[in-house]
């Protein structure tokens, strides 16, 4: 077991956890913030997506002992009020079906926003290409992207 | 004072007690939507509603349904805000619980099946609204001393035109009383369609919201004090589970408190989940044989398909019209066809978890099902007590889409917290849910049609051997009751819009021990394949195009429509480069419930070097009758064209051994953004029932891609999912 220290969402946080846990249990079962999800375990699906330093990773395949003094922002922390561009598209377009994934592809969709205010279809289609929806919402997401980075 | 009459005991009423206000529980006697005759309809369908106004005006509705992202708390709510004629501003939505009340009232369960919730609780949802409204109407009445028929509604208002007063229907329910037997609403007094202002309309979905901000709505976000942690390795095949296993090993892991047997499979529980996950991955387990042991789906499916070349092998016989076998035999020509489908699995992005927390006074459980009778039935059974003393917290479900209706996951946290003494937190871990995922059965069919000397259809006979699903669904009772037609399986697998005299369908049991369960559009995605890819090559054989050839085959004008809107929207008789159009019909529902027809076109290439298969286009016109929310329709149709299409192209669970070969994303591959085509969607608006919706996109997409690659190649695949390796080897 390891004492781990990093910041969540703009607050100090310590778990102490055996060093190779993954981002994604810390986050939703230790500092139970569950709005990150567990999808696959192995970095194949998305649903996992937080940012750690403001990159968009994959939280399964990140773990504890590489979290020391790493800024790490989840679903929770992306906007106050989840007020994010995103997240006013989202429910523009209607996105989320069963919903599950979405935390994981907004979280996505963010960093690509965050270095290319006006991306192409195409560059959003590489972007979000990893992330997994069995509901079929592709459609919508590429569109609540589009809107976001209109309206932003 | 509020009274509330209810036939069946609420297993939560402190859930909706509390508002100050008017509560109504309703017990009325659905009007049967089937002849008696009907299998569904023995015992009569029955519905109980709850609408609660508070004095401010709030209207709480509770929805029986569970959310899986289908929509169904946004539409049978917004059902019941259309005939009180609720503000539906002022409407909250709140999970009903499990209660006979609440039951579907054509499946007589608290479940979520088949597309059938809108369709099912249409008439019974308005009528109760209904009532609601006439006894807010009684009490204005009386308190202002008018005759009830001088008085309307406007949106939660009650209006009397003559002294130009309106009152809130807040206001109404701080005076009004229930009355001890409510006011009867005959069907023919329901709002007629053409007053409707809520349906029809699109409104945003309550649940949006909540998903794009991340908020704990899923039985994986449940945290509940002094829980531990579980999951489960199940056994490999059905019916088998652990002889031994390294249990000292696991027990001495960091964190882990226990390691049991349990009859299907090692329960591992821990402190924390990367605890139990990691000890998931050292465990060691002898299991015992069971049928399914020496499962080989490749061999399998030979034998499938020999059966359905046997003309010894009887088959189970679904419905049938007029004597198919003599037309048959009678045919100046018979045109045979044969195709396979291998297993899929759902893959929902959830995988399966449940709180479970066994008490000495009862058991409560935080999950998402698609059958909440079924769950609370299942949790009292193991967990030793009635299931008066379940409580079910019903969560949303990530996904489903036919899964979450099995609730073994149920059983296995429940015996889990019992053998932890706590409440224990089950999380199935991906590659066990793919491994020990149930599956649409694997498909053997061959169609033969007999033709007359001008290739007029005389008769149509199709078989089916497949794996059973309604005997593990449902029990080998009800399939004996069905006199074992597996309506799982069948689904699909006739043409009663087709100007076909005669037909019959079999389905030879295919029992290898192979867990299996209803997949989204059940049946239809493999029986329609076949079926539309024969009328292709019927077309062909005519020397007709595919197109022409259905409208004159379809003898349902509704049919026709779905047909003909596809292909305009699809520009069908433009010429592509490197391009081609493959067309097909699908219907969606039972002839006493009603079809929902779709007409699917797909655009496909295809890269002869690879045997990759690109669709560039689907275009769908889809018949929903009276369409609810038409902006999600489009998302369903949307999401149902998607999955069909990874069905079409990618998915196929094999085993060997009795094992699963597939175990993550990685080789059970679903479509990512990058395939998805642009889809184009028409509904069609045909009358004033909603029919089913939920599945429509399923059976239409796997045939429309085999006869587009047809139209480019001249080459017809017949071996669902058509991969590289397939696809070259029809090319070759």
């Amino acid at each position: 077991m390891a004492v781990v220290a990093f910041t969540i969402n703009g607050r100090p946080a310590k778990v102490e956890v055996a060093p190779d846990t993954p981002l994604l249990w810390i986050v939703r079962e230790h500092l139970k913030l569950s709005g990150t999800k567990y999808g696959c375990g192995t970095g194949l699906c998305g649903s996992c997506t937080v940012h750690v330093d403001g990159r968009a990773v994959r939280s399964c395949q990140v773990v504890a002992s590489q979290l020391g003094g790493k800024q790490v922002t989840t679903i929770e922390g992306l906007a106050a009020d989840a007020n994010h561009p995103l997240q006013r598209a989202w429910i523009a377009e209607q996105v989320p079906q069963c919903g599950y994934c979405q935390s994981g592809q907004i979280m996505q969709a963010a960093e690509l926003l965050a270095t290319n205010k006006k991306p192409s279809r195409e560059q959003i289609v590489a972007h979000m290409d990893g992330n997994l929806c069995r509901c079929g919402t592709y459609p919508r997401i590429v569109r609540a992207i589009e809107r976001a980075a209109r309206e932003a | 004072m509020n009274r509330r009459h209810s036939k069946a005991k609420l297993s939560r009423r402190e859930m909706l007690a509390g508002s100050a206000g008017l509560s109504f529980a309703f017990a009325v006697g659905a009007p049967s939507l089937f002849g008696e005759s009907d299998a569904f309809a023995q015992s009569g369908g029955r519905l109980n509603a709850y609408v609660t106004i508070a004095k401010d005006g709030t209207i709480t509705i509770a929805s029986p349904a569970l959310e899986m992202g289908q929509g169904v708390n946004t539409a049978l709510p917004l059902i019941i805000a259309e005939e009180l004629d609720a503000d539906w501003s002022k409407v909250r939505v709140q999970q009903a619980p499990v209660a006979a009340v609440f039951n579907h009232p054509i499946l007589q369960q608290q479940m979520v099946v088949g597309s059938l919730t809108v369709r099912g609780y249409w008439i019974p949802c308005r009528t109760a609204a209904a009532q609601a409204r006439r006894v807010l109407l009684n009490a204005v009445a009386e308190r202002w001393k008018v005759p009830v028929t001088e008085l309307t509604t406007e949106p939660s208002t009650v209006v009397h035109a003559a002294s130009k007063r309106r009152i809130g229907y807040g206001e109404v329910a701080a005076f009004a009383q229930v009355p001890e037997k409510l006011p009867e609403v005959k069907p023919e007094e329901l709002k007629p369609a053409s007053q409707f202002r809520l349906i029809g309309k699109d409104v945003p979905r309550p649940d949006v919201v909540d998903k794009s901000s991340g908020k704990p709505l899923y039985a994986m976000d449940v945290q509940v004090p002094g829980m531990v942690y579980a999951t489960l390795a199940r056994a490999p095949v059905r019916g088998s589970g652990p002889i031994s296993f390294n249990r000292d090993e696991l027990k001495a892991l960091p964190n882990i408190l226990d390691a049991v047997a349990l009859d299907n499979g090692v329960g591992i529980i821990g402190n924390t989940v990367e605890a139990v996950f990691a000890a998931r991955g050292k465990l060691k387990a002898e299991w015992r044989d069971a049928p399914g042991s020496k499962v080989d789906s490749a061999a399998n499916l030979h034998e499938y398909l020999a059966h359905v070349r046997d003309p010894a092998r009887k088959g189970v016989v679904g419905r049938t019209t007029g004597d198919a076998i003599a037309a048959i035999a009678g045919a100046a020509k018979v045109h045979a066809s044969e195709f396979t489908c291998d297993y899929v699995y759902h893959a929902q992005i959830e995988p399966h978890v449940c709180v479970a927390w066994v008490k000495p006074d009862g058991v409560e459980v935080w999950t998402g099902t698609q059958w909440q009778t079924r769950a609370v039935a299942e949790a009292a059974k193991a967990a030793g007590v009635g299931v008066e003393k379940v409580t079910l917290h019903q969560m949303q479900m990530g996904g489903s889409f036919g899964r979450n209706i099995f609730v073994e996951y149920v059983i296995d946290a429940v015996n889990l917290s019992k053998a932890a003494g706590k409440p224990v937190k089950m999380i199935q871990s991906r590659g066990d849910d793919v491994v020990h995922g149930r599956f649409r059965p694997m498909y053997a069919q061959r169609i033969e049609v007999g033709l007359d000397a001008s290739d007029k259809i005389v008769g149509w006979r199709h078989r089916i051997a497949a794996d059973t699903v309604v005997p593990y669904l449902y029990g080998q009772a009800r399939m004996d009751a069905q006199k074992g037609v597996d309506h799982i399986v069948f689904a699909g697998a006739d043409v009663p819009h087709y100007d076909v005299p005669t037909h019959i369908a079999d389905h030879i049991y295919e029992e290898r021990g192979v867990r299996t369960a209803p997949w989204r559009g059940i049946g239809a995605g493999a029986t329609n394949f076949a079926v539309e890819v024969v009328i292709d090559e019927l077309a062909q054989l005519a020397g007709q195009n595919p197109l022409a050839y259905r409208l004159a085959l379809l003898k349902d004008p509704r049919a026709r429509r779905v047909v003909e809107a596809a292909a305009k929207m699809a520009d069908w008789s433009r010429k592509r480069d490197g391009t081609a159009l493959g067309i097909s019909f699908g219907k969606l529902g039972l002839p006493p419930i009603g079809f929902s027809l779709v007409g699917t076109v797909a655009e496909v290439s295809v890269d002869r070097s690879t045997g990759r298969i690109r669709c560039h286009n689907l275009w769908c016109a889809a018949d929903v009758g009276l369409p609810v929310q038409p902006g999600n329709i489009v998302a369903q149709l949307e999401s149902s064209l998607i999955f069909a299409l990874g069905s079409a192209l990618k998915e196929r669970i094999t085993i060997q051994d009795g094992v699963v070969q597939q175990s993550n994303f990685h080789d059970y591959e679903i479509l990512r953004l990058s395939e998805i085509p642009p889809i184009a969607v028409e509904v069609i608006r045909s009358g004033d029932i909603p029919l089913p919706v939920g599945e429509l996109g399923i059976p239409g997409v796997v045939p429309a891609v085999s006869n587009a690659v047809f139209a480019l190649t001249g080459r017809r695949l017949r071996n669902a999912p058509f991969t590289p390796n397939r696809v070259k080897a029809a090319l070759a």
